[in-house]
């Protein structure tokens, strides 16, 4: 098997008496799309909440391999954790509206900014240092604006973007944080079979960039298309892992989506 | 109308006075989301401080003139923004995460412990300076009135619109700037994105602390005269400043503050000067019936 780039070990996380993740765990590999998927209140988002930094997991232990040496996130702090390489987007859109698509990038390597700029003096004196920073910073920026094809929006305010944009200014931002593991929320929601396509196709270009996906999703064209692995919850509990053609034929995972009535 | 651009020249340096005190409750609404209500009294102890500088420097006849106007001011921004960086350390972190209320209360109990500090170690009586900029120009005269535009006047406005300037580029054009505006419109996600929130947070505290001992020391240098409890009225304005430009809106605080500024001196020229807080405070009191976010505040948008 592949070297692990994030390892869950019995995640657990409880909000008083319910428990939304009941000890699972599973590997994700370095350079794969691994996809969670499962009906509705299975614990996906939760369990991607505890990843990124967003909850503090009840109980078990999550490793995710910086340059081989495990890091622990469930001990770390929100911005630690964003620091160690995770990165993500969410189902609900979480741009800073206020701010413009150009501006929303260069939050995301405030890290590499202010570190290169003596935490902000240099940038206050106008340091030479700063202004070179601030360039390079401009133009990731604007790479992966271009990426999405977002370029000709860069100075528009987020919040006045249309949806799908939105959607993928969130990749964009993700993206720019230089993460090792990028975790997706949903991101096909919403989205029409043409953009859904060109989103698998700019997932799989970050996916041969080096960088590894972590994805929740609920279209199944995009998840089979893409993933090179499949996780599957149901109720908290992981009930199938492994390539999605398997995934698909296994028949607690066809009896969960029947039993909760979902036609997906 | 001589006697009106007189109050005009009046009215605009008392509120950029006002308008520099805003900035901070504003910015600290902005990213946390209270009302540092202790914030007037960091006013007053950049006023003292301010005035500890001119003793050692001036009175001690080290220095004189503008040379030791600047470094008063330097010294009082410093020692300022450490008191602000204390006071958020001290009474608002360890609250955070905890009901609404709570880091309120804290404010109210920070804004007694400054004040009766002050008033220990410095005593209760009003405290005079001497003037470090006497004089002015003569801008017009009509018949007996003389408008006058004091040296301390033009200083008050130039420092301002200088420090407002510096303040602005540093919101709008730096990697600081815009860590403190996404923690204003999304802590928890700028914090994800790898920034330091509390860091932020305590910066922001720092420069409004900053901006404070600006006003501070504008304010003895104008009047000549604090004590110990200049900060709670002051403080009001400032606050009412805030709310009247829209809180959270950092140019509305400046227009705020030059408004009440105006208000303030207009009323007191022209009906009666008991009246001029009153006069203020009404204004405030018609602006929020009718502009309920103020002058230039944004609506408060659900978040999704």
């Amino acid at each position: 098997m592949a070297e692990p780039i994030l390892q869950a070990e019995a995640l657990t996380m409880r909000f008083g008496g319910l428990t939304a993740v009941d000890a699972v765990s599973f590997t994700a590999s370095r350079g794969d799309i691994t996809a969670i998927i499962g009906p509705n209140g299975a614990g996906k988002t939760t369990m991607f909440n505890c990843i990124t930094g967003f909850y503090r997991p009840s109980d078990g232990r999550l490793r995710l391999f910086r340059d081989g040496t495990p890091v622990e996130l469930q001990s770390l702090p929100g911005h630690r954790i964003a620091r160690a390489g995770v990165a993500r987007t969410f189902q609900n859109i979480r741009l800073f509206p206020g701010m413009t698509a150009l501006e929303n990038l260069l939050v995301a390597q405030h890290n590499t900014l202010m570190a290169s700029t003596g935490f902000g003096i240099g940038a206050l004196l106008g340091a030479p240092g700063y202004r070179r920073a601030e360039k390079r910073a401009i133009e990731k920026a604007r790479h992966w604006l271009d990426a999405t094809a977002l370029l000709e929006r860069a100075d528009d305010p987020a919040g006045a973007l249309p949806y799908g944009q939105q959607r993928r200014l969130e990749i964009a931002r993700a993206m720019c944080t230089d993460p090792l593991l990028l975790c997706l929320d949903e991101p096909a929601a919403g989205l029409n079979p043409r953009e859904s396509d060109e989103l698998s196709a700019l997932l799989r270009r970050i996916r041969d960039g080096g960088c590894s996906l972590l994805l929740i999703e609920h279209d199944m064209g995009v998840v089979m298309g893409i993933s090179d692995r499949v996780v599957v919850l149901d109720h908290g509990k992981k009930i199938a892992d492994g390539a999605p053609a398997e995934v698909r034929a296994d028949p607690r995972v066809i009896a969960a989506y029947l039993g909760e009535g979902d036609e997906e | 109308m001589a006697y009106a651009l007189q109050q005009l020249i009046n009215g605009i340096s008392l509120g950029m006075i006002y308008g520099l005190i805003a900035v901070g409750y504003t910015m600290v609404y902005g990213i946390i989301g209270m009302i540092n209500f202790a914030h007037g009294d960091i006013f007053m102890v950049g006023a003292f401080i301010a005035l500890i500088s001119i003793v050692m420097l001036v009175s001690g006849g080290i220095m004189d003139g503008p040379a030791a106007i600047l470094i008063v001011l330097l010294v009082s921004m410093c020692v300022t923004a450490l008191y602000g960086w204390t006071v958020e350390r001290v009474a608002y972190r360890p609250l955070r995460g905890s009901f609404r209320l709570a880091p309120l209360i804290s404010a109210i109990g920070m804004s007694i412990v400054l004040q009766n500090y002050v008033q220990v170690a410095q005593g209760a009586r009003v405290k005079p300076v001497e003037p470090l900029l006497p004089g002015g120009v003569e801008v017009l005269r009509a018949e007996a009135f003389v408008v006058q535009f004091s040296y301390m006047q033009m200083l008050i406005i130039a420092v301002t619109l200088g420090v407002l300037a510096v303040f602005t580029w540093l919101v709008t054009r730096t990697p600081l700037g815009r860590a403190m505006r996404a923690c204003e419109q999304d802590r928890k996600m700028a914090s994800l994105l790898g920034i330091d929130t509390d860091r932020t947070i305590s910066l922001t505290f720092v420069i409004g602390a900053a901006l404070a001992a600006v006003a501070g020391t504008m304010y003895l240098l104008r009047y000549g005269v604090i004590d110990f409890y200049i900060g709670f009225l002051a403080g009001v304005k400032a606050f009412t400043a805030a709310v009247l430009g829209g809180i959270g809106s950092l140019p509305g605080a400046v227009l705020g503050g030059l408004l009440i500024g105006l208000i303030e001196t207009f009323w007191s020229a022209y009906f009666s000067v008991q009246y001029k807080d009153v006069a203020a405070f009404s204004i405030l009191v018609l602006v929020l019936i009718f502009m309920p976010t103020g002058l230039l505040g944004r609506a408060e948008v659900e978040k999704v």
